[in-house]
């Protein structure tokens, strides 16, 4: 084994082999720094260029790509509070506030460190997964993986915030909008009203962008400075590294969860780092989390990293890919003539061990070019506000759109940026929603096929009673924490708005009340899990209505963080205006044209530049939108301009 | 007067001499008609409705080289992949937006197939407006866990007692209605399990001893399946087989010593399959495994584009190169374009309407779904 771990090492280092590796790990670098694209568009993008490259070449080229896409995306997980992909979302949580105070340097150096780390245990973890990972992996069956989704939504518990029942409501929300498409065990549609669009299922960017990214572009923009409230990056770079070295043993613990549930296949890696998020909330003491605690961001960030180790384990030795990323570079793969499996592992030793010391290799260059160009990249939190909105705006669609390339994308995009803005201001957390959203269908379709396959008595098995535990040991602690929590000062004057809220209330009632009725339609198999969740939903909805609406002291349920405005502020709704407007204009003349429009206004009527700035900046954002949609092989969403006449690319 | 440009390249006159020289020797020999056509400087667009990375995806990509260096002009060709609804929204869009210049072109695979053959609403497109220009065939194994005691035909009747057989499937109509389809040929009661991420997800449910049938495409059986028959942890009953020139099926090539599923069902059954179950399974099988992919043009696109394409796919398929690294991507199945392509799309893309209405009354009896 040690003779084919090295003899890999050398085979690798052929400097043509490295420059390709160079070269992917490059471009994981641009895909990731730009948010909401990660390495499956990263992946996309070199697919074409693959064939016919050395086999050692192109997997270090995709393999570099996959590994610093999940250390780059960090930048606008922190800088903009923009989830750099769907797999990065709990960075934001602890890295945006941080950011804001000043604090965006020591936030970089920690997540960077943190990923180098995390990337490296899950090169060391999938080395030792070649002796036992197959045991491993058919031990655990569709029975254990429905337990492990219920261990995800016990996370909920820690994630709710101020209010129980909300985060319980939220979490039920996401749950319900799971369930749209076609339901696992009878493929009939849920919720689609006739359309391929909701036939499928709303695609989690386009969610994960909307519930996060757009109230967060809506906020900055409405105070009208720039990120950083103290203007300045802060020195920091040498305190993030302290930070890491001195929350070591949680360092270990997030990567190894980390890897661990990145092997296994079928769970979904979006959930991962919630349930390390939710792990360091219940296990560190005196957190401040969600607040700017540095623990979130290296808990996070060390768990996706090594996470993409632990996704190689089943794509290599099952030929399974655990996750989007994975498949398509399954299809790399392919491409280059090998086949993943049993085969590969065993008679392709030396492919294998190249694979574990390109992700362990790329973890460093990409922690390197990551701190080399960070003081760069961390200066966007000092300019002007006004200056960076469009561009966010612009790829926050962009990313949005690529996940289906359809307007809908967009719509969609919008209706829950508005939810996202007013869960966040009445007090709804968000992060219990996308747990929800993101674990609805692996639950239902596992709790089918484990009764299926075992009868009700899956629920006996060692494995089950197994993660049961755990569940029951992280509920416990999530018990605890919420004491801790709850001392937490009410929002002065949320009385006034009382009645707003209790309508906003009513919103998830409207939710689980319309998947409720759908479910009557459908058959007993396709109705029974969206049917259970919305009944339970609504019992625990309808009451928190009324006591918004009418109990004398609602308590910690009520929440507006608009109760005292700040005079200096914008309007709530006007920033979302303009992102409807842009949307609206999508629909008339299709995205390429709305969003020069879009630029052009904005900067000059919101922004107040000049003329030259305005006209330079629309430019440049034309160009970064070309270029990204020519490599991408993608057509801009189109409006009734183009279903009624034949433009040329990119207008068409 | 120099024709040649300071850089040594062509300058516009010879072009046009060129092209007039093409012009007239086109017009002089019409039997190289295909060759007036040029894509120099042109972009194609390869619609492949389905995910990047897929395997139709996969196949898309491998061809195009070969296809660049083979169109006259050498083009650049592009995969564009439009998803969503399984393939029924990328199949409608080009549809709907490709003419007939031979600059966008269609990917198609089984699971496009299905949907248009089964009348699914969605579908808003219609194999018979389109030219084939390449067809490729794949193939599958059927196997089953060791424990079944069952080691060929002969042992069917043992297979038909086994209590508690599973199989687990993507979905109703996906390509698993295929198997479906040959246990409900067998009278083999076999419990469906749905709700399979991809044929993988089925494949380690196997694994896991939770079904203990399972079938596998060729390239993947052969990856994964075949490790676990020399183990002894699988035994494979039949492939699903071929068609030969003649349109009969024959043992599948890859697996010369296993029965194809009609000799299996003969064996099993004591006589020749028949019936609307047989029916069914027949083109379904011919849609979704023997002639499973295509390429496809509008089909009012002119013979000489589509003679280009033809004879571009034609050169393919006797590249040494192609012919080396086809394997993993295709596996030892020869693709097929001009008459023999036409005679597979014809039985791929064509389903009687009794067929049709028996297929959809079964899945609604047998799995409560309804198209």
């Amino acid at each position: 084994m040690i003779d084919a771990l090295l003899s890999a090492l050398l085979a690798l280092a052929s400097p043509e082999r490295l420059m390709y590796m160079a070269l992917g790990v490059g471009i994981g670098y641009a895909i990731g720094v730009l948010p909401a694209l990660g390495g499956l568009a990263g992946l996309s993008l070199v697919l074409p260029f693959i064939y016919g490259l050395d086999q050692v070449a192109a997997l270090a080229m995709l393999v570099g790509l996959v590994a610093v896409a999940a250390t780059a995306d960090t930048f606008s997980s922190i800088l903009m509070g923009i989830p750099g992909s769907s797999a990065s979302q709990a960075t934001i949580l602890d890295g945006f506030p941080m950011a804001r105070r000043g604090e965006a340097a020591r936030a970089l150096s920690a997540s960077f460190i943190a990923s180098m780390v995390g990337g490296i245990v899950g090169a060391v973890i999938l080395t030792g997964a070649v002796l036992v990972a197959r045991p491993l992996i058919l031990a655990l069956g569709t029975a254990e993986l429905f337990m492990l989704a219920v261990l995800g939504l016990s996370m909920v518990g820690v994630l709710a915030g101020r209010s129980f029942a909300k985060g319980l409501i939220a979490c039920g929300m996401g749950l319900a909008l799971g369930t749209v498409g076609a339901a696992p065990a009878t493929s009939e549609y849920r919720l689609d009203f006739g359309t391929i669009y909701l036939s499928d299922g709303l695609p989690l960017p386009v969610l994960v962008l909307g519930i996060f990214a757009l109230p967060e572009i809506v906020d900055l923009a409405r105070s009208g400075g720039a990120i950083s409230q103290t203007a300045e990056l802060g020195r920091g770079w040498l305190a993030g590294l302290r930070d890491t070295l001195r929350h070591w043993w949680l360092l270990v613990r997030t990567s190894a969860i980390g890897s661990v549930l990145g092997a296994i296949p079928g769970l979904g890696g979006s959930v991962t780092d919630w349930i390390v998020y939710g792990h360091a909330i219940q296990t560190e003491r005196n957190g401040q989390f969600g607040k700017g605690d540095v623990r979130g961001v290296i808990a996070v960030e060390a768990s996706n990293n090594a996470r993409e180790g632990g996704a190689l384990v089943p794509t290599l030795f099952f030929g399974i890919p655990s996750s989007g990323t994975m498949a398509v570079f399954l299809g790399g793969m392919t491409l280059i003539g090998l086949e993943a499996g049993p085969q590969l592992v065993g008679n392709r030793l030396d492919l294998t061990y190249a694979i574990i010391w390109s992700l362990a290799i790329a973890n460093v260059m990409g922690t390197a070019l990551c701190f080399l160009t960070s003081p760069l990249i961390a200066r966007l939190t000092v300019i002007r506000f006004g200056l960076i909105a469009p561009f966010m705006v612009m790829v926050v669609c962009f990313g949005a759109f690529n996940t289906s390339r359809d307007l809908a994308d967009l719509v969609l995009l919008l209706g829950i940026g508005v939810l996202g803005l007013l869960m966040r201001r009445y007090g709804w957390p968000r992060p219990p929603f996308v747990v929800g959203f993101v674990l609805a269908q692996p639950m239902e379709t596992y709790l089918y096929q484990a009764v299926q396959f075992h009868g009700w008595s899956f629920l006996l098995r060692p494995g089950v009673l197994a993660i049961a535990a755990l569940v029951v040991a992280a509920v416990a602690l999530g018990i605890r924490q919420r004491r801790l929590a709850e001392a937490e000062e009410e929002t002065p004057r949320a009385m006034e708005t009382r009645r707003a809220q209790a309508l906003f209330a009513l919103v998830p009632v409207a939710l689980f009340a319309a998947v409720l009725a759908d479910s009557l339609r459908h058959s007993f198999l396709g109705a029974v899990f969206p049917a259970t969740v919305a009944a339970v939903m609504l019992l625990l909805s309808v009451p928190v209505v009324l006591r918004l609406g009418f109990a004398g002291h609602p308590g910690g349920l009520l929440h507006d963080a608009e109760a005292q405005p700040d005079p200096q502020l914008g309007g709530f709704w006007t920033h979302l205006g303009w992102i409807a407007g842009l949307v609206a204009l999508s629909a008339l003349v299709g995205f390429f044209l709305a969003n020069i429009v879009f630029f052009l206004a904005f900067l000059r009527r919101a922004a107040r530049c000049s003329w030259p700035t305005a006209l330079a900046l629309t430019a440049a954002a034309c160009a970064l939108l070309l270029v990204s949609a020519h490599f991408l092989v993608l057509d801009f969403p189109a409006g009734l301009l183009q279903a009624a006449t034949d433009l040329p690319w990119p207008l068409r | 007067m120099s024709f040649v440009t300071p850089e040594g390249r062509p300058g516009r006159r010879d072009l046009l001499l060129g092209a007039a020289a093409w012009g007239a020797a086109g017009a002089l020999a019409p039997g190289r008609a295909a060759r007036a056509q040029d894509f120099a400087g042109k972009t194609i667009e390869w619609i492949i409705p389905l995910q990047v990375g897929g395997g139709s995806d996969t196949w898309a990509r491998f061809h195009l080289p070969f296809l660049s260096r083979y169109l006259p002009g050498h083009p650049t060709i592009v995969v564009r992949n439009i998803t969503g609804g399984g393939g029924i929204n990328g199949t409608n869009q080009f549809a709907a937006r490709a003419r007939p210049d031979g600059l966008m072109i269609l990917g198609t695979t089984g699971s496009i197939q299905f949907p248009y053959l089964l009348g699914d609403p969605r579908v808003r497109y219609d194999y018979k407006a389109w030219a084939p220009v390449l067809a490729g065939p794949t193939g599958g194994v059927l196997y089953v866990r060791p424990e079944l005691g069952v080691r060929g035909v002969a042992d069917f009747a043992k297979l038909k007692a086994s209590p508690g057989l599973k199989y687990g499937s993507q979905g109703p109509t996906s390509l698993d209605i295929v198997p479906a389809l040959a246990f409900e040929v067998l009278g083999l009661d076999v419990q469906i399990v749905f709700g399979m991420q991809g044929r993988g997800a089925g494949r380690l449910a196997f694994e896991r001893g939770e079904t203990p049938i399972d079938y596998q495409t060729t390239s993947a059986f052969n990856a994964q399946v075949m490790p676990l028959v020399r183990e002894g942890k699988a035994v494979p009953l039949w492939s699903w087989g071929a068609l030969n020139a003649e349109g009969e099926l024959t043992r599948d090539p890859n697996f010369p010593d296993l029965p194809h599923f009609a000799e299996f069902a003969t064996a099993a059954l004591g006589a020749p399959p028949s019936g609307p179950a047989w029916e069914a399974w027949r083109t379904l099988f011919v849609a979704g495994f023997a002639a499973q992919k295509f390429v496809v043009l509008p089909k009012e696109t002119p013979a000489a584009i589509l003679n280009a394409y033809r004879s571009a796919f034609a050169r393919t398929l006797a590249d040494p190169e192609y012919l080396e690294k086809r394997r993993t991507v295709i596996g030892e199945y020869d693709e097929v374009t001009g008459e023999a392509c036409e005679r597979a799309y014809a039985a791929a893309t064509t389903m009687n309407e009794a067929t049709r209405e028996w297929v959809r009354d079964w899945l609604l009896r047998r799995f409560n779904h309804r198209l």
